[in-house]
């Protein structure tokens, strides 16, 4: 969290915030809704039955996933932050997750099983930020070829840089 | 000559059929490959293989100014720039926490309606002639060159606008602008009538589209789908009525949901949802205020031309913002509107530089493509043309 934010007087807890924080004591690092944007931050050992509880519990009923990205806060450690927006069509609410990650080791679990519909997100951060989702269905990259090398949207990766051109595969 | 005997259970041993449409095709209307695995003409497996038209958006963001991501937002879902460029200003301006003026609200909404109705023709247009209907696709274009008119009146580039600032918009509403709308509207009517008569009685097109690429509400939700897609399973869900932004709840409109979610529920949302825009665009030029179009704060957008070739200050003010760039305070936000396919979502980080740290896209169609390929398990081939078109996958949102 930056100092902006903690300044902020909009940065109360909220509803959701509390919950989980009342429900998993352990999970929850911090909180802030900065600009209106609940934003809750999570370890990553509880990620999933966090993401669980939030769309199974009717307060919340987070039904529809709307994006999976990460960012990379290089030289800030931990460097890398999986971020994730979720919106409950019945609620007309939404939340914003973060999951910090450490540079050497950055994987957290996948949430296939609780939304398919972050399985191209998931693999999208693999690809461009080689952030790793453990147990998803077929990690591989999604808008860049096999070949490449590297994670381009990583801060240390140049954005001149050269990559080796592929003949045609099949 | 002995005849052989007729063997009563021939071995007709057959072996799936592996087919490479695209990524080049005429029906990939984009560019996408699709690695259909056939068993006689049903699809036991179709690999959707997306990313040829990655050109590293949000990288390239990072390098450079806010201000300066615009013309990169054009090129997203480039049908209807103009909502690219409003989404992304709604998410630069509430990391500044600053509101632009009631008429810019009024006539960012104008140009996203007609952004809106220019790209449904562009998913009706196409994707009829591809199951045969050619003279829709004719009727559809010379509507969208209509479209494109009134966007060319607004800001002088028909395709990639770029009509949108932080903090305002390039240029006011020209003079002549509620005329050349109601004149273009009226033949857009006809023109969609027109087409509503072609199409949607027409028994060879609603054999094609009726009950294929059905998905069920759950299903689309399970898969983050958003916008007519996924109003046309019945979910009543369109942000401009459930998390109203710009002036959206100060007109009448309705949010046509269909049923069954097959491709043709998907064909009439859209349909439907052209004339709901063309009542707001109208709605709109009839309420909107005079005043003015940017905001005044030097911090954010630069002054008029005017002041900055004769007065000192704004001229330096001009040059700051043209090196510097906007600065808004550290922080995160993420900001969304209702783009013609679904939730669009820009998630901004600012570290308050002046750069972005992060311009992250969040496009409505890469949520609906990768249902594509287990939607398709199972149909016939000639499914795939219908079912993709109507899910509109538009590459340049699609890879970034």
């Amino acid at each position: 969290m930056t100092d902006a934010m903690q300044e902020d007087p909009g940065a109360a807890p909220s509803l959701a915030a509390r919950r989980i924080r009342e429900r998993f004591p352990d999970a929850v690092t911090g909180s802030h809704a900065w600009r209106g944007d609940d934003t809750v931050i999570l370890r990553r050992e509880a990620i999933v039955d966090v993401c669980r509880f939030l769309k199974h519990e009717p307060d919340f009923a987070f039904d529809l996933f709307i994006d999976l990205t990460a960012v990379d806060h290089l030289p800030r450690a931990p460097r890398f932050e999986v971020v994730i927006h979720l919106f409950s069509i019945a609620h007309r609410h939404r939340i914003r997750l973060k999951v910090p990650l450490e540079e050497s080791d950055p994987a957290m679990d996948t949430l296939t099983g609780v939304w398919r519909g972050t399985d191209w997100f998931e693999r999208e951060a693999w690809d461009m930020y080689g952030i790793v989702f453990r147990g998803h269905p077929d990690l591989k990259r999604v808008l860049l070829y096999e070949e490449f090398e590297g994670h381009p949207l990583r801060k240390d990766y140049p954005i001149d840089q050269r990559q080796p051109l592929i003949g045609p595969r099949n | 000559m002995a005849r052989r005997p007729i063997d009563p259970e021939p071995d007709l041993h057959t072996e799936p059929m592996v087919l490479n449409l695209g990524p080049s095709h005429p029906m990939t209307h984009g560019t996408v490959r699709i690695i259909a695995t056939l068993e006689g003409e049903t699809l036991l497996n179709a690999d959707v293989e997306i990313g040829y038209l990655h050109r590293a958006f949000e990288k390239s963001c990072e390098h450079g100014t806010w201000q300066q991501a615009f013309p990169y937002t054009d090129r997203l879902n480039y049908n209807s720039a103009i909502v690219n460029n409003v989404c992304y200003a709604m998410g630069v301006e509430k990391l500044l926490g600053v509101e632009v003026p009631e008429r810019c609200q009024f006539i960012r909404t104008i140009a996203s309606e007609i952004a809106r109705i220019a790209d449904h023709l562009t998913c009706i247009g196409p994707s009829s002639m591809e199951v045969g209907a050619f003279s829709t696709f004719l009727y559809f274009v010379e509507a969208r060159e209509l479209m494109w008119d009134l966007i060319e009146l607004l800001c002088g580039a028909r395709l990639t606008n770029n009509y949108i600032r932080i903090g305002g918009v390039k240029a006011d509403l020209p003079d002549d602008f509620p005329g050349r709308v109601k004149e273009s509207f009226a033949r857009t009517r006809q023109l969609i009538t027109d087409v509503d008569k072609l199409l949607t009685r027409n028994r060879i097109f609603v054999d094609r589209l009726r009950d294929t690429g059905v998905i069920r509400a759950v299903d689309a939700i399970d898969w983050g789908w958003t916008g007519p897609c996924l109003r046309s399973t019945g979910v009543d869900l369109d942000l401009r009525k459930d998390e109203p932004y710009m002036v959206y709840d100060r007109v009448d409109f309705d949010v046509p949901v269909g049923e069954h979610g097959d491709n043709f529920d998907r064909y009439l949302v859209r349909m439907d949802e052209m004339h709901q825009s063309m009542r707001i665009v109208e709605q709109c030029l009839e309420m909107i205020p005079e005043g003015p179009i940017n905001l005044d704060d030097p911090r954010v957008r630069w002054p008029a031309k005017s002041l900055v070739y004769t007065k000192m200050e704004e001229l330096i003010d001009h040059f700051k913002l043209i090196f510097e760039g906007v600065k808004p305070p550290a922080g995160e936000v993420y900001a969304r509107n209702e783009s013609p396919n679904g939730e669009l979502g820009f998630y901004l980080v600012s570290d308050g530089t002046g750069r972005p740290v992060k311009v992250r896209c969040r496009p409505p169609c890469f949520a609906a493509m990768q249902a594509l390929g287990p939607m398709l398990r199972g149909a016939m081939i000639s499914d795939i043309v219908p079912t993709f078109g109507m899910i509109n996958m538009i590459g340049g949102e699609c890879d970034r």
